[in-house]
């Protein structure tokens, strides 16, 4: 049962709506009709998701859908797999030339990356009041409060922007990352 | 009426591209821009290139999940064009359509009926070569239209814009048709042909601005050279003066050779495929394909870097074992040198020749490609042969030998982005001036390869409309009927054919020509045939004039038929004389006319498959 509170406010809400349009205010509708389905959030065409609006999913098919991705351009999955222990370092390294170059394209293309501090390594920078110890990490001496002065050891990574392309259809094909591949003869 | 947009397609054989010009912008900021084509390049993801394969896909119900292929314009499309249908045509061969433009002009086959994929099983639904590049062009017409929004502004529609189409210089009449027939199929109804080496001088011009006039000069003959992923194309183009100001005239036009930067890549992969095979690897169809990409991708690091020697090539293992199925090797200098500079741009002297095209059943081999691959000795033979007169061979500059000295090269095409391939074609060119005593080449630097014909059909389109300059051509062959000899039938021996010229090389745009002097009697009601040949070398044939004996100079394209309808008069004969026409968008017309003039009567291709003679 809805609160007491709050049905004073929609009873009011829908007094006026009624009488003025005729209708139901769209939020108030699925709560007190019954029967009123919410009306569908339209599945957004945009590709372009900036990082802090994305809508707060549990699922993980985005994460699914990353894998695959570099996956399909750079077989990283592939390579993660196989045991390398039993080869030389030189037919690892000519595999893993091909893969870099593949996964660097596709991360280039679906995310845009930036350095959380964007100067030169192993040169002094400053860390401001208000930091986010999530986005800087301070080690060594910590001692003191900022303004802060260190070496730059890592210049961190931080998302810009996330371009993944739209999810395939719901169902069994969010979950798989690489397609088996069948040669018919 | 003047469209808003003047819009330049290049419909290439293995990529097509878009550019665009708005009369409507104001005159600072009116520049030819190239557009993104949206293409499906994934499944489920549709990306802008500017640059659109020229390949097609006939996807079955085993290809793709459902709605992966939905596209802004179409959500479930029989067939889809682009990078998608490239990358999955290479791993299912069966339902793609490629190199659609050569199988245009291939007479051998009958290019309007459904053959494409060639070779693909029963269940595969099937194109004509004439539907498939009309599916190219409708990409482009759809996804420009749902870019401006054309259900809500018709007039930005492409379908109301001017359309410059390009066509090999080397394309005969019935190919130029059929492309035609592909636009209009598209729906684009306001189309004109232009040549592909025209189209990429236009965009020389356009990126030189005015100064292109102090680059060139009265008396120089420039040689357009335009090798591409699937064909080779010369012209040439000569500068003189009229009323004071500078005109360019195209003078020549070679013969349609099917050669290009895909033989060149396919020669280097097998090269690497015999080293790898001699070191005891297998390297199997699928395999091969990965080399031919990777040889190219290496190729063009070895172009852009003079100073390394070698690059390495590398095959991931397939399935799980991809570090322990690797197989390594490299691609030398030296071999770039030997089967690119040696095996395709050989040093030839001027006198030598292709080896001739051998006629092997084409059932096996599929499109006729160019026997001998050497590019220069194509280029030898094309300059050689400007020696047998025409109306412009006073202005065409020539050696003692009467081979053709061009004064400047203009490279256009893929292979051509190589510095060393230009550099090796000026080199021969050079040997060759040298021997008839001209200096050597000016170079004309051409940016942009890969949109130049693009660019240069749409800055043509402005030039119609009388903002910038044109380049005269007209009738890029001869053309004639044939006319059977009427001496007595021998059995077994086909009656020899003589050769009536009905458009002489060079006939301009908008004129018309009588072939007087010759009726011919048809039977009303009754298809009636006319064989129809052309010529690309025999120019100072004049309309009316029989021509017997001549050898390999002139070919037989698909014959001409027309049916007199006329009320009444069934199966009575009439004299009719023949006209014909070259029309300002860029086709040819041949007409059958009553003697009294009254009735006229449009002759059509009749393109169905042809016996190879």
């Amino acid at each position: 049962m809805i609160g007491f509170g709050k049905r004073i406010s929609y009873a009011t809400r829908c007094f006026f709506s009624v009488l003025s349009r005729g209708e139901v205010p769209e939020d108030i509708a699925p709560e007190v009709v019954k029967g009123a389905a919410p009306t569908p959030e339209p599945e957004p065409e945009v590709k372009t998701l900036p990082a802090e609006t994305r809508p707060a999913e549990e699922s993980p098919d985005r994460a699914v859908q990353l894998l695959a991705l570099l996956q399909r351009e750079g077989r990283l999955v592939d390579f993660f797999s196989e045991e390398i222990a039993p080869y030389q370092d030189a037919q690892i390294g000519a595999a893993v030339r091909e893969l870099h170059a593949g996964c660097r394209k596709a991360l280039a293309q679906y995310v845009t990356l930036e350095p959380v501090i964007d100067g030169e390594e192993d040169r002094p920078v400053t860390v401001e009041e208000g930091f986010d110890p999530a986005a800087v990490k301070l080690v060594g001496n910590v001692t003191g409060r900022p303004p802060l002065r260190g070496l730059l050891r890592h210049r961190g990574w931080r998302v810009a922007e996330v371009n993944l392309p739209s999810l395939p259809p719901e169902g069994a094909g969010r979950k798989v990352v690489a397609p088996a591949e069948v040669e018919i003869q | 009426m003047d469209t808003r947009f003047i819009v330049g397609i290049d419909l290439g054989t293995t990529n097509s591209a878009l550019a665009q010009f708005d009369a409507a912008a104001p005159e600072e900021e009116a520049r030819i821009t190239v557009e993104a084509v949206p293409q499906l390049t994934n499944p489920n993801e549709v990306e802008e290139r500017t640059l659109l394969p020229s390949f097609l896909y006939v996807p079955g119900e085993m290809d793709f999940p459902k709605g992966a292929l939905a596209l802004p314009w179409e959500r479930e499309p029989q067939v889809f064009a682009g990078e998608l249908a490239r990358k999955r045509g290479a791993e299912n061969p069966s339902r793609l359509v490629a190199s659609a433009k050569s199988w245009l002009s291939y007479a051998a086959v009958d290019r309007a009926s459904a053959i494409l994929p060639w070779g693909a099983p029963e269940e595969v639904r099937k194109l004509s070569p004439v539907e498939a590049s009309a599916e190219y062009l409708r990409h482009l017409r759809q996804s420009w239209d749902a870019r401006v929004n054309a259900k809500k502004n018709p007039e930005l529609s492409l379908g109301a814009q001017q359309v410059m189409l390009t066509v090999p210089a080397s394309f005969d009449e019935e190919a130029r048709e059929l492309t035609l027939r592909a636009a209009q199929s598209a729906g684009l109804n306001n189309v004109t042909l232009l040549e592909e080496p025209q189209a990429a001088f236009y965009a020389w011009i356009d990126a030189q601005g005015e100064a292109w006039r102090k680059r060139v000069k009265v008396g120089d003959l420039i040689l357009v050279c335009d090798v591409g992923g699937g064909t080779t194309d010369f012209s040439l183009i000569t500068v003189s003066e009229e009323e004071g100001a500078l005109t360019l005239k195209r003078v020549a036009v070679g013969e349609h050779i099917l050669l290009g930067g895909d033989n060149m890549d396919l020669a280097l992969a097998r090269l690497l495929q015999q080293r790898l095979e001699e070191e005891g690897h297998r390297v199997d169809t699928w395999q091969l394909q990965g080399l031919w990409h990777q040889c190219r991708l290496a190729k063009e690091k070895l172009f852009a870097d003079p100073k390394s020697q070698k690059q390495p090539v590398t095959l991931l293992g397939k399935g799980s074992k991809l570090v322990g199925g690797t197989i390594k090797t490299e691609l030398r200098r030296e071999d770039l040198e030997r089967v690119l500079a040696d095996g395709f741009f050989p040093a030839v002297g001027r006198d030598e020749t292709p080896a001739r095209q051998r006629r092997i059943g084409f059932q096996e081999l599929g499109l006729p490609y160019a026997a001998d691959p050497a590019v220069t000795k194509h280029l030898a033979r094309f300059l050689a042969q400007q020696a047998s007169g025409g109306a412009e061979s006073d202005q065409i500059r020539r050696g003692p030998s009467g081979f053709a000295c061009p004064t400047h090269v203009l490279f256009n095409g893929g292979v051509m982005k190589a510095g060393v391939l230009r550099e090796r074609v000026v080199e021969v060119i050079n040997n060759w001036l040298q021997a008839e005593g001209f200096e050597p080449l000016g170079v004309l630097d051409a940016p942009d390869l890969d949109h130049a014909v693009a660019r240069g059909a749409a800055y043509y389109g402005r030039a119609k409309r009388g903002r910038g300059v044109r380049i005269r051509s007209g009738a890029p062959r001869t053309y004639y009927i044939g006319i059977e000899s009427a001496m007595p039938a021998v059995p077994g021996l086909p009656a020899p054919l003589k050769a009536l010229c009905v458009v002489p090389f060079g006939m301009e745009e908008g004129t018309e020509a009588a072939v007087k002097g010759r009726e011919f009697g048809l039977v009303v009601g009754e298809p009636a045939e006319f064989r129809f040949l052309s010529s690309t070398v025999r120019k100072a044939d004049e309309v009316g004039s029989l021509v017997e004996d001549w050898g390999e100079e002139i070919e037989e394209l698909s014959p001409l038929e027309v049916t007199l309808n006329l009320e009444g008069k069934e199966d009575t004969v009439l004299p009719v004389r023949l006209e014909t026409r070259v029309t300002e968008v860029g086709t040819l017309e041949v007409w059958c006319v009553s003697r009294d003039g009254a009735q006229r009567w449009k002759l059509e291709f009749n393109i169905r498959e042809q016996e190879e003679s």
